[in-house]
Parts: structure tokens; sequence; C-alpha cells
């Protein structure tokens, strides 16, 4: 099942996560990201985040479009006072790492032509794979954010500024050059939640930080005990499929 | 031909549940079978294994145990004259492919059906009057009633070790089942399942509207259990692990862990995977099938023989295989003539939601795909069609085959996607809401039907399969009529927020959301040869030895998962062929 479909009509974030990401202060040195010089005020976690252990190479990404996609993880799940953020537990590195798949490149899609348009409600009717309509997506969002700010790309962006960007984007109202802004940010948003909730063997969710967060028990698989205990929570915690505990 | 097999006696076409029946009906019979499945062979033992079988992203997002559409899918359009366009990504519905095809992957509900469902035309007629059914529903009996079934939804059960409470025993009723239920000559192999917390409150639910409250028939083990061939089946343990996935601990019925076991030993079954049946061969009069053509592994192409081809592909595939074979006449809608892709139908599912405070402990990562709740109060002859507004019922259902956070984590109305504000959502809903279900019938229509795309091509260069089909307003009146019913029985459990998803008048058929993997109809089993591809035992009225066992059989669908009905069928099926084909190869009712 696909994550289930949300009114993305803003509700204000919690003052304390709204002050950090507009702090954006930069925390973690991304070593190898060959980050661009503009890119520096919000191509990093939100505050409070803790620095991943091990520094990622992106083999996928170019550096730019590796700093937009840090930045834009850090926009859709921050570091807040309910749990750590996509970039802390390494949804980018996921997110890379993904796009390697046979999965991203369309290895389960049929990709046949004709392209044709069709209503919403008949699916995805383009030609790009998952890896091509991040990438062309985020080079596009780029593109307006240069003809719209100044030459500034995302990244160089204020975080309110890249929220804003998102937000029209997911609601298609964000019109880009060759990619519908709606197609680019569900699949976007998608491989975000997928990388902050999958086993941390696929590169994201570090120390299992979200199933923490949400109280999800992880890979146990076995509640044969639990099915009918109504007066208690759940009292373990999870374990990921290499069988470390969280 | 560049390869040729030697001749066998049947050749079956997929080996998910109707595959594996039929081979163990004809092997029981004597008959030599190849079956011929165009996926991997799969096995608890290693593919099901733990950990492995349990990652989320592999089973849910690259979606390893279902069939990658990119070399076979179909095309969808609402309407006759639109373009029908490819179902490039998996949503509406999940086939599956190699060896225990869907029934490996499904959830594991097991009804039967009701007496009445089979005659629904005749008592929908008797009941409101001719004109009540619009001019354009193609609602039809089954040719087969309830109690011919019977032995055969039996016999399935106790395969499939399924659990759950009779509701009426040899005609008499029994507390804890389902009232409205047709007659069983036994109880259920097992007794049903525990209650994880939103099954136990349906029941507090449906007794406050006056509902009859049963335990849904799960084929998910509620205990150990040897079935009927000997195989042995393990306790669920509410892994959490079902719809998507093959199971890890031998609970859930599949043709791997039910069927298989036996099969694998016998010496006149072989099993060749990984071989794409391109075509049912036939004579020059396409009156007689002389085998079936397949792509091998490596690509070559194989002429199987056989004096008996048996079609038990998933439902949609059995359809495309008919019409690119030439099986029968294409269904066309316009001319109301042929038969091969008329009356398809698909199922009419619905959720709502409900969010509570912290001290409810739903804990929707506790799952057992089959397991739950469920009444038939608004179900077959229960329902006042004249009063409700529409033709065909449906069930309310508490479920919870498993949740986990990359297969989505529901929020109340209102939040946002993504950010802090939905970060808070999911943290306060992940163990604290859980959902019911409406599951409506669905009609068949004269504009909805199965053809050739003119178009878009498979990876083999055949013609893809085309679906015209959209939600006609008998099934949107049906979907707001039920989700009412549902939303009243959830507001007296008063959770903190609640979200309905009821279809809106003019809303169209959404293949980007998972509904349901029922999609029935298009080779339907019938009375008049003119309006049904199958007659009564699902032969061909044209090519009688060619069987086509599935959901494709369906006249339209009902309230319940059509796999009990399915195999009940398949049985029904090859009971026919061994008892009477066999002695008499030729039409087994004369048209």
């Amino acid at each position: 099942m696909s994550p289930p479909e949300v009114e993305s009509t803003e509700s204000a974030g919690t003052p304390l996560s709204r002050r950090a990401l507009v702090k954006g202060l930069a925390l973690v040195p991304l070593v190898g990201a060959g980050l661009p010089a503009s890119a520096k005020p919000s191509g990093a976690p939100s505050e409070g985040a803790v620095a991943p252990s091990e520094p990622y190479t992106p083999a996928f990404f170019k550096p730019d479009e590796w700093a937009f996609i840090v930045a834009a993880c850090d926009r859709l799940i921050p570091h807040d006072e309910h749990g750590p953020g996509a970039v802390e537990l390494g949804v980018p590195e996921f997110i890379d790492r993904d796009m390697q798949t046979p999965y991203a490149s369309g290895d389960i899609w049929y990709m046949q032509g004709p392209f044709v348009e069709a209503p919403r409600e008949l699916g995805y009717q383009g030609r790009l794979a998952l890896r091509d309509i991040l990438r062309v997506g985020l080079g596009a969002v780029d593109a307006h954010c240069r003809q719209q700010f100044d030459g500034k790309t995302f990244t160089a962006l204020e975080p309110a500024q890249q929220e804003a960007l998102l937000k029209s984007a997911g609601s298609d109202e964000l019109q880009l050059e060759g990619i519908s802004s709606a197609v680019f940010f569900a699949e976007l948003l998608a491989e975000v939640r997928n990388g902050y909730f999958s086993d941390p063997v696929h590169g994201g969710n570090k120390g299992m930080g979200s199933w923490k967060m949400i109280g999800y028990p992880g890979m146990r698989a076995d509640y044969t005990d639990w099915v009918e205990v109504r007066d208690k929570p759940y009292p373990l915690p999870p374990v990921d499929l290499a069988g470390r505990r969280g | 031909m560049a390869v040729t097999q030697p001749k066998v006696d049947a050749v079956i076409v997929g080996m998910g549940w109707t595959g594996a029946i039929m081979a163990k009906e004809l092997t029981d019979a004597g008959l030599r079978v190849v079956a011929l499945e165009r996926g991997p062979d799969r096995d608890t033992q290693p593919d099901f294994a733990y950990p492995k079988v349990v990652d989320e992203l592999e089973g849910s997002v690259y979606r390893r145990f279902l069939q990658s559409l990119s070399k076979e899918t179909v095309t969808i359009r609402h309407k006759i004259g639109d373009t029908a366009v490819p179902y490039r990504q998996i949503g509406s519905f999940k086939p599956g492919t190699g060896v225990g095809g869907a029934g490996s992957h499904w959830s594991g509900c097991h009804f039967r059906v009701l007496p009445e469902d089979l005659k629904l035309r005749t008592l929908v007629e008797q009941r409101y009057g001719r004109r009540f059914i619009p001019p354009e529903m193609t609602i039809q009996d089954f040719p087969v009633t309830y109690e011919e079934l019977e032995p055969h939804f039996d016999h399935f059960e106790h395969v499939c070790g399924t659990s759950g409470k009779a509701g009426v025993l040899n005609g008499v009723r029994q507390e804890g089942g389902n009232p409205f239920e047709g007659s069983r000559q036994r109880e259920f192999p097992l007794p049903a399942n525990r209650n994880y917390l939103g099954a136990e409150w349906f029941y507090r639910a449906a007794r406050e509207a006056g509902y009859h409250a049963y335990p849904i028939p799960a084929s998910n083990a509620s205990g150990p259990y040897v079935n009927s061939y000997g195989c042995q089946m393990g306790p669920c343990n509410f892994c959490g692990f079902c719809s998507d996935y093959g199971c890890l601990n031998y609970a859930k019925a599949s043709p791997n862990v039910c069927i298989l076991p036996v099969l694998r030993l016998r010496k006149d079954f072989v099993l060749r995977t990984h071989a794409q049946v391109l075509r049912v061969n036939l004579d020059k009069e396409r009156a007689h099938a002389t085998g079936v053509t397949y792509l091998d592994a490596q690509g070559r192409e194989v002429e199987q023989p056989a004096d008996l081809v048996v079609l038990c592909a998933f439902s949609l595939y059995n359809v495309h295989l008919m019409l690119l074979s030439g099986i029968g006449k294409p269904y066309d809608p316009v001319a109301n003539g042929g038969t091969v892709g008329r009356n398809y139908s698909y199922q009419n599912l619905n959720r709502v939601v409900m969010f509570f405070g912290e001290d409810v402990q739903a804990n929707g990562f506790i799952g057992n795909g089959g397991a739950g709740t469920t009444m038939d109060d608004l179900n077959g002859k229960q329902l006042d069609s004249a009063k409700a507004g529409f033709v065909g019922g449906g069930i309310i259902w508490a479920r919870q085959p498993g949740a986990g956070p990359v297969r989505g984590i529901a929020v109340p109305p209102g939040t946002p996607s993504w950010g802090s504000a939905w970060k808070r959502a999911i943290k306060e809903s992940f163990r604290h809401s859980f959902y019911y279900e409406v599951q409506g019938a669905c009609m068949s229509y004269r504009g909805h039907y199965l053809d050739l795309d003119p178009t878009y091509k498979d990876a083999f260069g055949r013609p893809l399969l085309r679906m015209t089909f959209d939600w006609h307003e008998n099934e949107i009146k049906a979907s707001q009529f039920l989700v009412g019913k549902a939303l009243d029985m959830c507001k007296t459990l008063k959770p903190n927020a609640l979200s309905g998803d009821a279809k809106k008048p003019g809303s169209h058929y959404n293949v980007t959301q998972y509904q349901s993997t029922h999609t029935c109809g298009g080779a339907i089993m019938g009375t008049d040869p003119k309006t049904s591809a199958l007659n009564r035992y699902l032969q061909s009225w044209d090519v009688p030895n060619v069987f086509a066992p599935g959901a494709n059989a369906f006249p339209q669908n009902n309230g319940y998962n059509p796999t009990g009905m399915v195999g009940a069928l398949t049985y029904w099926a090859a009971k026919a062929i061994s008892e009477q084909y066999l002695k008499t190869p030729g039409a087994l009712v004369q048209a």
C-alpha cells in the first residue's frame, strides 16, 4: 500500500521546529558531498540533529543534486521535539543508494510508449523512471529557483522559501519545465518516507530512530503474546533485520 | 516451431490456487500433467524465511512477491471511446507471479458465497421487479447452486485450515457464527483466531447497531493443523506481514504450503517455471486445442501438446489468453455480441479510520491477514435494495493484516503530509488508530468489459489486455450507504477523530490507490453460450478441451472475497473433468 493520501493544507509546525527551520544551522559537515558554496545556509539538518557517524559519499547524485536532496529531506522531515529528522537518520544516503536499484530504473513499471496525457485517476503516464523523475525534477526546481530568486538554487534559499516551494510542488501549483511538480514531489516524498521508515540495512533509519519515535517494534514479527493485551503499551523496543535491538 | 515437448494429458497454465488444485485433482485422476508458471519457483524456505521476508521495502515498495508490470500489464480507460493507457505502476490491484501466485501474497479472508448471491438476477427481479435492474446492468445468475458447491467449499476449507465459527450447521443456527450463511456440513477445521482490539470492539459497535457480528473465516491457522493432504501448517503468530508477503510461519494457506508438498512428489506432475505461455494452439476450426506455446527461461518458443488445456492464470490473464488465442468470440459491447471479455466487475472497497488517544492500544503492527470481525446484516438478502436504492450488498469488517510505517500511517483529516505537524500526527496515531472497511459488491454492466488494446504491447509483442471500467451510479450509492453505516458504527466507539472515503457522485475509478485484487469476470460461466464464455463446469463453450477456472468466471462480484469461491469452483470443475469429461471428452453441457 502506498502512503495514505493526505491533504497537504498547511497547518503550522510547532514553534520550536519553525524556529529551528528558520535558523537552519549547519551542524553536520557534509564530508565528501562537494557542497556548492551557495548551499551553505540550508543544506544541513535542522537544529539539534545528531550527526550520522559515518560520512557518506553519494554515488548517484552529483554534488549540487545531493545538496538539494539533503535540504529537501530536512524540510520534509525535520528534527524537532517529536523525534529525529530525515538527515540525521541517513535518508539522503538511503535515497542515493535506492536510486541505484533496479526499482529506481523502472524494473517493476511498464515503461513502453506511447506516452499520452490521461486523467490523473489513471496513474502516472510519463516516460521517466523513478531515478530520472528525481533527477529531472530537482533540476527543474533549481532552474525555476534561479529564475525566481536572482540566480539562487533551491539549496541556497532560506528554509521558509524552500518549504513554500515544496508546498506548491505538492499541490501541483509549481510550473516546471519538462515534468509535473506534483509527480516529482510525490516520488520525492515517498522516497524520503521510505528511507526514514525502512530497515536500517537500506541506509536510512539509522539506529531505528523513526521506529523508536512512533513505537514500531520493527522486525520482531511475533506478537502471539500481545494480541489480547489492552491495558498496557507494547513494551519491547524495536529490532532490525540484522538482529540489533533499538 | 523450434522445440516440441512430448505430448501430455493436460497442460496447466499458472501455478497459483487454481493451478495447484487442478494439478492435484488431475494427477489423482491418473493424468500426466505439465504445469507452466511464468514466474520463479517459490517455497516457504528459503523465499519466505524470516527475517528477510519481513523487509517492508522489499515487500511493499519493490513488491518482490508481486507481478512486475514491466513485461505484462493491462491498459485501462473509464469508458468506451476513451483512449486506454497502461497500468504502469501497481496501484488498484496486485496480480501475483511465481509458484503460489496471488495465493502466496493474499491476506487469507476465506468466505464461501451467500446462496442468494448465486441467484442474484432472479432474486432481484422477484423481489423488486424487472425494472429495478437498470437496462445496462448485465448481472446474471451463476449456473450452479450453493448446494452443489457446498462439498467443495467444505473441502477447500479443510485444505486451507480455515479458522472460523460456523453460523449454520446442517440447517441449525449456531451461536457466534454468521446466522445468514448457507448451511455447512461441519464446523471449520480450526476455531476462530483471537481478536486484536479493533476486531473485539467491532462486536460492541455491531451490538449497538443491532448487527450480527461474527469472525471472518480466515485461512490463517489459529493453531497447528494437518490438512486433508497431510500438509502441516503452523499457528499464526500475528507477525503483521500477510498482504504482499509470503507467510514465514506455514500459517497462511497457500498453494505452496497446502498442495505443492504433495504435488512435488508426484511423478506424473512436472512443473516448469519461467515458462511464459504465449497462446493456446487451436485446430483450424478453432474448436479444439492442441496444446500451448510458451517461451522457456532462455527465450525459446516451445510447443507443449496436450489433450486438455486448463487456464489457471490470474483472472485477467485467463481472459487475455483466450482473446489472444481466439478461444470463443470477443465481446462487442456496441453490438452486444460475443462473450470473451463480457461482464468485467471489481470490488467496491472503502475505508473508515478511527483515531484514539494514547490509552487505546490498537497496535496495528500486530496483524493477521484474514482474521477479524464482520457482519452480513447489509449483505445478500438482508439488504433491502428498494430502500437502499442500489443492487448488491456488502460487508463491513474490522481487519488488521499488519501495519508498518513503510506501508503508510493513517493520520487524521486535515493533517499535512510532511513536516513537524505530520510527524506529531504519525507519532500519535501509529499505535492508537485502526480502521474498518466496507467491502461492497460490484455489479456488471454492458460497457464494462475486457478486450485487446489496439496500441500497447507486452514484452512478447502481444497486445495488452484493455480494461474499460468505471464506477456506476449503483456502486457509488452503495459506497455512500455502506460507508454511512460504517461511520455510524465507528461513532459508538467514540474516536477522537474519524475519516471515511465514500465515493462521491461522479467520482471515477482511481487506479493509483490500492483497493482490491478482486478483479472478476471477463470469461464468465453461464447457461447461455451467447452471454457466457464458459459453461457451468468452467469449460469453454467454443473449445471444449479448454477449461478456465478463476474469478474470471463470476458474472458479477458479491460482497465477499473471492478466493473461497474460486477454490470451490475449481474443485467443482475438476470433479466434472475427472468424472464426466475424461470418460467422454467433449462438451459437458449441450449448447
